[in-house]
């Protein structure tokens, strides 16, 4: 498989995955978005030459083996048969023969936008354009999840200071201001009184980039100190765990403890039909637990785990990358059977 | 091993073998991040702030 790995920072996650990815043998396009360009009218790209200066990074036991660069275009490699290219031009000539594009991008709008490029680019990408656009932003994740009747907390969206209070006033206290986008538990505000959600409000009026001006609000839910995080590939939940603190943001990056979680029935359910509610694709569901059930409060679309992978006996890269050359497989049948079709017609 | 300078104090990095371009690097002395801009030999910048829109 020859996969183009969309990112910015090669984090702990993105590493386990490029060591599983080498290990077996594929062949990686490591794109910095960073430092690429993404032409508009490339949608017909597959016929493109290639335009863009790369490199190959040989990979495997090390770079401290490597035996060189090349600034042609051509295939290095190293003795395990690995090799890396790394693109700083032209980002559809690079990607332009790649069985399927992974975005790991680290900032969400890199990411919304990326995406869109490869699928203009008629590229099978993980996730999806649509996927990551709905799990990007927490009201379209709220709708869809409520429109596929997965529970989750009772939510209202206001665009202005005083409605926003409305809404705060109808949850009663207390309740929770989040931003429509962001993540790791940044600028969440559980607002206990009416005091504290003025401040807030006015606060984030005069931030100044106009999506705080959508106010999220959303019940608070008195969870067990704890919250869920499962990892779903495709629809099906394949690793999940606990993430537990005094702090009522329980999320790891906040520094909550990370333990393995044994999903029930009903959890592996719901997640799934989470995933399913977003489109699908490579997927943290966040769950917390309700007393008589569990709601679904986030759906991530460019999920972090290397926290579950140290919690869980799961082998997530591999699990991952199991799954990854299943989509590549199935996205090299559809496209012969797509030219099966048109030879036929 | 291969070692290189930290941008921020000068401090003597190691990197691990299989370091690459795009990894983030941490300081143990004075705990800047840093990327790996280039590999053969390293080359070592700062690394991006923290934006509002990094995350899952």
């Amino acid at each position: 498989m020859k996969l183009g790995l969309l990112y910015s920072r090669i984090r702990t996650g993105e590493k386990l995955l490029l060591t599983e990815l080498r290990d077996r043998g594929h062949e990686v396009v490591k794109l910095d978005v960073r430092r690429t360009t993404f032409g508009v009218d490339d949608g017909a790209a597959a016929s493109v030459e290639t335009s863009g200066a790369s490199t190959t990074e040989t990979t495997g036991k090390g770079a401290a083996e490597s035996t060189g660069e090349t600034t042609d275009g051509s295939s290095g490699g190293t003795d395990d048969g690995t090799t890396d290219t790394l693109s700083t031009g032209d980002a559809a000539a690079t990607l332009s023969d790649c069985d399927l594009v992974l975005d790991r991008c680290l900032a969400t709008s890199r990411s919304l936008y990326t995406t869109q490029f490869a699928a203009a680019y008629d590229l099978p990408v993980v996730n999806t354009p649509d996927t990551a656009r709905v799990c990007a932003d927490k009201v379209e994740t709220s709708l869809a999840l409520s429109a596929a009747g997965v529970p989750t907390p009772e939510t209202r969206v206001a665009f202005d200071t005083d409605s926003a209070l409305d809404a705060v006033e109808s949850l009663g206290y207390p309740c929770v201001l989040k931003p429509v986008v962001g993540s790791w538990g940044r600028l969440l505000a559980k607002l206990e009184g009416r005091a504290a959600a003025e401040a807030v409000l006015e606060h984030k009026s005069t931030l100044g980039h106009y999506e705080h001006d959508v106010f999220y609000v959303q019940e608070f839910v008195e969870k067990p100190g704890r919250d869920l995080r499962v990892l779903v590939l495709g629809e099906e939940p394949v690793a999940a765990m606990a993430r537990s603190g005094d702090h009522w943001v329980t999320n790891a990056k906040r520094g909550a403890e990370t333990s393995a979680f044994e999903l029930d029935d009903r959890a592996a359910t719901l997640a799934s039909e989470a995933a399913t509610a977003v489109g699908g694709g490579l997927l943290g569901v966040d769950l917390m637990e309700t007393g008589d059930g569990y709601t679904v409060h986030e759906v991530n679309h460019t999920v972090e785990f290397e926290a579950l992978a140290e919690a869980t006996d799961v082998d997530v890269a591999a699990t991952v990358v199991d799954w990854l050359e299943a989509q590549a497989t199935a996205e090299d049948g559809d496209a012969e059977t797509d030219t099966e079709v048109t030879a036929t017609v | 091993m291969t070692e290189a300078d930290c941008v921020e104090c000068g401090a003597t990095l190691t990197l691990h073998d299989d370091y690459e371009i795009g990894e983030i690097v941490d300081c143990t002395t004075c705990g800047v991040e840093l990327e790996v801009l280039d590999t053969e030999p390293p080359v070592l910048d700062e690394a991006p702030e923290l934006a509002e829109d990094w995350g899952e």
